[in-house]
Parts: C-alpha cells; structure tokens; sequence
C-alpha cells in the first residue's frame, strides 16, 4: 500500500502518465502551441481526473464488472460537460481556441486509465489525490511543451512578448518550426529521453 | 460530386486525423508494433468511423440542434450541451453491436479484429470525429463521406507507422530514446511529411 504523499507525487516523475503510461497524448500535442491553453487544458484534465477518480471509487463496490465502462464513461462524460459549459460561460474565446479539445477529455485515456486501474481498487480519498497527481504529471509535461513552443515560436509567454520579433522591428527571428503541430513531437520525444537519462530504470528494453 | 471528392481528399490528406490533429495518439502508439494488427485496427476504426459520423450527425441535426424539436411544440429548445454524452453513448452502442453482428455472421473477420473493437470506444479519433462534424455543421452526405475519409486517413497513418516501426529493429537507437521516444519522432517527422499535403485543393 503506497502512502498518500507517493500516490500524490509519484506521476510527476517515477510514473509520469504522458512519458511513460503513454496516456492522453493527443490532448497533449494539440494545444501546447500557447501557455493560455495550456493553463485552462491542464486545469480542466487535473479537475475532471481527480473527480472522475473520486465517484468511481466511491461506487466501486456498488458497480457490476461487466458494465463498469459504461459507468465510468457517464460519470467522466457528466464532469466534462460540467467543465465545458463552465468554460463556454467564463471564458469563451478560450473555450473556441481549444474547440473539440475540450470534449475529447472524456476519451483522454488518462481519466479512464486511472479510474480502471487505480479508483477501481482504492478508497476514495487516495484516489482523489492519485488523481490530482496524474492530472499534475499532465500539466507538467504540457507545460514544458507549451513554454518552449510559445517563447522560441512566437518570442512570447501567456500573450506578454519577451523576444521582439524581426518582423515587428525587434531582434529575434522566431523558429517557424515551433508553432506548427510536429514539433511537439519532437519537444515530448527528447523530453523522455531526458527523463529516461535521469531515471534509467524507465528505458525500455526493445526498440 | 466534386466537393464531396474534395472534402474526402482533405479529411484523409489535409487534416489527417493522426498526424493533422493528434487524434488516438494513445492506440496509434500503442498498437503500432506490428504491421499486421494495425491493419486490423485500422480498417476497425474506418468501419466505425463510417458509421458512427453519420449516426451522430442524425442526432445532432434532428434531435440535439436548437430548433431542432420544433415540430414538438419545443420553439428554440437547444439540447447541444448534452451532445458529448449522446455521442459517446452512440458510439459505444455502435461498437457493441457491431461486435454482435461480427460475432455472429463473420466470425472470421470477428476473430482478426477481436480485441480491437471495444479499444475503439475510447479512440479519441472516433469522437473527436463526431465532434467535428457538429463543429463544422455538415450535412447527412457531408458526413458520410467525411467519416469515411477520416476513418481511412487514420488507418493510413498507423499502417506507415507500423511499416516504419517494423524496419526500427535494424537501427541502432540510443537507450533514452528507444520505445516510446523514438515514435515520437517518427510520427513528428510523418507529420511534417503530411503537411506538405496542405494546400492541395481539388
């Protein structure tokens, strides 16, 4: 039985959803282009994950195993609908920048990976945090994402500019590469190599 | 007919749902191991994907749609806020039945696709095509044929990655990188291949 402190902070590292459960990439690619929605996505994943976390284990006992995924499929699909309307109330031009995005945390594996794999099993206040610590590892690696794409992409960060671009008469010429969709990619690919360099027990085995 | 054409070359070229959108990055990294199973997998989600689009777009424009009720008495009832969870009910019913169907006139093809089929439930590219055709607002034909061609753009993508992946063996890659790093650089470079896509009008 791990305690509540590991449980909470073991995704950032040890067992980082993105980096090494290979859980909710594709959100992950999409909207790293600026930290603006990096911030609300991260948040958005982070709430709906420890909620969704939460009423699973609390009805864990109650759910029959065959219809489980149905279950967990409402209960994620109530949250997300909860998340988005909130969005499209308080801050719609977000709400449109991340379109779909937005909807598609109910097929984000990491919610469901982690109300299969640990809320079936836990009481629910250790889910709730494994939960924010998944959500956490998430954010983390959007972050890093988003910073390098948005600073050496565009010269700015949250939308303040820190380089002034050539084309405004500043001095730096932005890396053209960074805004467009590849690139993340690349940045999430040498950030587990990073990582795995770091903690070599992570490396796989076979290529 | 020609914009039917165009709007199928776009779904499976100009906005692959893989490497365009990063839509079942999950299962596309996942399952790409072999060549032979991500075929499998891949003509699952153009079945699906050819099915639920179209089953979605029934909803969204008959049921869900504000003023889509009307005839009912219901003016400007606007039901588009329980859209996510209409569409995902939809598409795991879909794919529960078609796994019946499957079971039990094809059991061959059931056995080749087996495991795949209840994955796809949660394929982020199986929704978020759905959620695509409402934000785009296409109609019955429109979506058909966008379904179609997204479902195959998919396919397309995760049988290079896998023939890629497949001649990786031979490559000596450092230890940091190998598995998962090194996929992602794969699909980075195909995905930049891909854009050379855009722009392509017909």
């Amino acid at each position: 039985m791990s305690t509540p402190r590991e449980v909470l902070l073991d995704p950032l590292f040890q067992k980082n959803p993105i980096a090494l459960q290979i859980l909710g990439i594709c959100s992950a690619l999409a909207v790293t282009s600026k930290l603006e929605t990096v911030t609300v996505m991260a948040l958005a994943v982070t709430v709906v994950t420890a909620f969704s976390s939460f009423s699973v284990s609390l009805i864990r006992r109650q759910t029959p195993g065959s219809i489980r995924i149905i279950v967990q499929m409402t209960i994620i699909a109530t949250l997300v609908i909860i998340v988005d309307q909130f969005l499209k109330a308080y801050a719609f031009s977000i709400s449109k920048q991340l379109s779909v995005f937005v909807g598609l945390i109910i097929t984000n594996c990491i919610v469901l990976g982690r109300a299969e794999a640990f809320a079936m099993k836990n009481p629910p206040g250790l889910s709730f945090l494994d939960g924010i610590g998944n959500g956490l590892g998430y954010s983390l690696v959007l972050f890093i994402v988003g910073f390098f794409r948005e600073l050496f992409g565009a010269g700015k960060l949250f939308g303040i500019t820190l380089l002034k671009l050539v084309g405004d008469g500043g001095w730096y010429v932005p890396n053209g590469l960074l805004p467009l969709p590849p690139s993340a990619f690349f940045l999430i690919g040498l950030i587990i190599w990073a990582l795995r360099s770091w903690k070599p027990n992570q490396v796989e085995k076979e290529g | 007919m020609e914009h039917y054409l165009s709007l199928f070359v776009k779904a499976v070229f100009i906005e692959n749902m893989a490497l365009a959108f990063f839509l079942g990055m999950c299962t596309l990294l996942a399952v790409s191991k072999k060549l032979e199973t991500a075929m499998g997998l891949g003509v699952a989600v153009i079945v699906v994907q050819t099915l639920t689009i179209p089953a979605n777009n029934l909803i969204y424009q008959h049921v869900l749609k504000a003023g889509a009720l009307s005839w009912l008495g219901f003016g400007d009832l606007d039901l588009t806020f329980i859209g996510l969870i209409c569409y995902i009910g939809v598409i795991a019913a879909i794919v529960q039945i078609l796994e019946m169907i499957l079971d039990r006139y094809f059991p061959k093809l059931y056995t080749a696709l087996g495991i795949f089929l209840p994955l796809i439930t949660v394929n982020c590219a199986i929704l978020g095509g759905s959620l695509f055709m409402v934000e785009r607002d296409y109609n019955f034909g429109e979506s058909v044929v966008f379904g179609l061609g997204s479902g195959f753009g998919w396919a397309l993508a995760i049988v290079l990655l896998a023939g890629i992946r497949e001649k990786m063996k031979y490559s000596d890659v450092p230890d940091g990188l190998k598995g998962l790093g090194i996929t992602f650089m794969i699909v980075g470079l195909m995905s930049l291949a891909f854009m050379s896509f855009s722009g392509i009008r017909l």
